[in-house]
């Protein structure tokens, strides 16, 4: 075998045994570094798939939304606007939008009402979002009491349960017919909240939306891409937050990973002042606690991230999701689809296992180029 | 053969405590003989000692070697004499290791790991694979008769297990030179006749043994082929007795 990897395998071999020796002192470091990867991880790994679980969802979305302003509150549309809409070059097709919210005393939630007459099927009929299904113990088939503006009961029989994969988007979703939403909030005819505009090449979206913008001043088109965009910032949002909240647990470890790192001991010292009158190198003792930085910091950063993969893809970060997924009382319950943002694990990997491995070796820089009878002196 | 030429160290230099151990010494030690540095604690000994062994360089002066294979390669004057105090600190490593083993007075093991992990230290860097460092770990063990204590944490064993362990470890590398300070110090008399048997062997095998010692179980012995006594890091007497 190659003399340069044997040495590199024997003094690993006794870097190991080295480790050993300090069992508690290396098992607590071990521990706590792996607690701070694990929790860096599960957020990364945690906001990266919710911003593609997002852009997954959004895919089936209209190409644009068309609102209208009035004193910059949004305000319902008549229909009209649909129709000279759908005769501007491009577009594909108009659709009013009825949707809005529903304030349910009973669970203290907010839900979407969403008019869809394909969907719902029949006046009196209900899809619903897996987390009020959940929440309020329903199953398919059972009557879902609703009060109308007038305070008059509605009775929606559900017809089906939306499935949890769409929870982030659809966990407090109501789906009813036109003629259902129109009684539930007296919803004025001949209007809805927004228009669906599709239009063919994506390319010309921009010249729609201003063609749009220009013809009716009160509106304000938005594009998918946008709502993409908004999602985005949303969950980085709130992933930034985690990291504020994460910001003192990080820092005592840093703390406490520099002052081990970094403080030799004369013990250490006299170690090193040993391996170099037995005739150890500078550069094997660098060696030396190199790969004793690379085993602490590698090791938990492995580990750490494992954990990670598994708390948030196969538990759907029960740590977390309180606080990242949920928009009220209700909160989504969903599996995230495995997705590893290499770029950000290589920056997390950058961040911890190269700066604790430097402050490893760098101190041991100064006792190593010493004559070895000074460094068992000191 | 080692020379050595106005060799002077000096602790502290140019600070209020600055003390000189060794004072212009000059000296030469035969290959394959026993040289016994003699006298009191801070007579300058050990400094001497650590000097010749590359473990600390000399204030002022020079030391030769000659005839040694190792320090043949790095520099070579007029009749294969080899000037080691000014090899860079890479060059003195690997003469450390392969030129001298140094048989500490505290035996410097390193606790937590076990005997026959200490004894395998120094030939570790060579690139030699384990299994053969292993072997001639577990031969030298056998020789000094700690083979049962292979296994067992260093710190655990007693003071002249422990002496023979550092033994073991200095000749791993299979040295020419042998350097001991004060080997006899942490010893019983029973154990310091013991551990001139093994002195004795060592000179049969052809090694070149300096030891620094007070004691006169070791400077009396007739094994010892050349008394240096020292006194105030000088040399006052230096008595061939071969």
């Amino acid at each position: 075998m190659n003399i340069h990897f044997e040495r590199h395998l024997n003094i690993l071999d006794f870097t190991l045994s080295s480790l050993l020796r300090r069992k508690g002192k290396n098992f607590s470091l071990l521990t706590m570094y792996l607690l701070v990867i694990f929790m860096l991880a599960s957020l990364v790994f945690f906001v990266t798939a919710l911003k593609r679980e997002a852009a997954i969802l959004l895919r089936d979305a209209p190409d644009m939304v068309v609102q209208r302003l009035v004193a910059g509150r949004q305000d319902l549309v008549p229909a009209q606007y649909a129709e000279s809409i759908a005769s501007i070059r491009g577009v594909n097709g108009v659709r009013p939008r009825l949707w809005g919210y529903y304030y349910d005393g009973l669970n203290g939630a907010n839900y979407t009402i969403v008019a869809d007459d394909y969907m719902a099927s029949s006046p009196e009929n209900a899809v619903i979002g897996n987390a009020i299904a959940r929440s309020r113990n329903m199953v398919a088939g059972d009557l879902l009491p609703l009060i109308s503006y007038d305070k008059a009961p509605l009775m929606l029989q559900i017809r089906s349960i939306l499935p949890s994969e769409s929870d982030l988007m659809a966990a407090d979703l109501i789906v009813i017919t036109s003629e259902d939403f129109r009684t539930l909030f007296k919803f004025p005819a001949g209007l809805a909240t927004d228009l669906a505009v599709d239009v063919g090449n994506p390319k010309e979206l921009a010249t729609v939306a201003s063609k749009i913008a220009q013809q009716f001043p009160d509106s304000r088109p938005i594009l998918k891409s946008e709502i993409l965009r908004t999602y985005q910032a949303i969950f980085d949002w709130r992933g930034g937050m985690v990291v504020i909240i994460l910001a003192s647990a990080l820092l005592s470890f840093v703390i406490f990973a520099w002052d081990k790192a970094t403080g030799l001991s004369a013990e250490e010292r006299k170690e090193i002042g040993i391996l170099k009158s037995i005739g150890w190198s500078t550069s094997d003792v660098l060696l030396l606690k190199f790969w004793e930085g690379v085993v602490i910091s590698l090791t938990a950063f492995l580990l750490g991230v494992v954990l990670a993969y598994g708390h948030v893809f196969f538990l759907s970060a029960p740590l977390f999701s309180q606080a990242l997924k949920g928009w009220s009382v209700i909160y989504p319950e969903f599996r995230l689809s495995p997705n590893v943002d290499g770029y950000q694990l290589a920056v997390l990997f950058f961040l911890t296992v190269v700066p604790y491995t430097a402050a490893t070796v760098i101190p041991c820089w100064r006792a190593a180029t010493t004559d070895p009878d000074s460094a068992m002196r000191s | 053969m080692i020379e050595l030429s106005s060799v002077t160290k000096t602790f502290n230099s140019g600070k209020p405590n600055q003390f000189t151990a060794v004072d212009n010494v000059s000296l030469t030690i035969e290959p394959q003989k026993v040289t016994v540095l003699k006298g009191p604690s801070g007579s300058g000994k050990t400094s001497l000692l650590t000097v010749i062994g590359c473990m600390a360089r000399p204030t002022s002066g020079r030391i030769f070697l000659r005839g040694i294979e190792a320090a043949l390669k790095y520099q070579q004057e007029s009749g294969g004499l080899v000037e080691i105090t000014s090899l860079p600190e890479s060059f003195l490593n690997d003469i450390r290791r392969v030129t001298f083993g140094f048989i500490f007075q505290q035996f410097n093991l390193i606790k937590g790991i076990s005997v026959l992990e200490n004894v395998m230290l120094p030939a570790y860097p060579s690139g030699e694979s384990r299994n053969g460092i292993r072997c001639r770990a577990l031969e030298l063990l056998e020789m000094f008769s700690i083979t049962r204590h292979a296994g067992q944490r260093v710190e655990l064993l007693s003071g002249g297990e422990q002496q023979r362990v550092a033994i073991a470890r200095a000749l791993i590398n299979n040295p020419s030179i042998i350097i001991a300070d004060e080997p006899t110090a942490h010893l019983d008399s029973k154990l310091s006749y013991e551990f001139m048997d093994i002195v004795e062997k060592l000179k049969n095998a052809g090694k070149t043994i300096i030891i620094a010692s007070h004691d006169p179980i070791v400077f009396d012995a007739a094994l010892t082929d050349m008394l240096i006594e020292m006194r105030d890091g000088s040399i006052v007497e230096n008595r061939s007795r071969s």
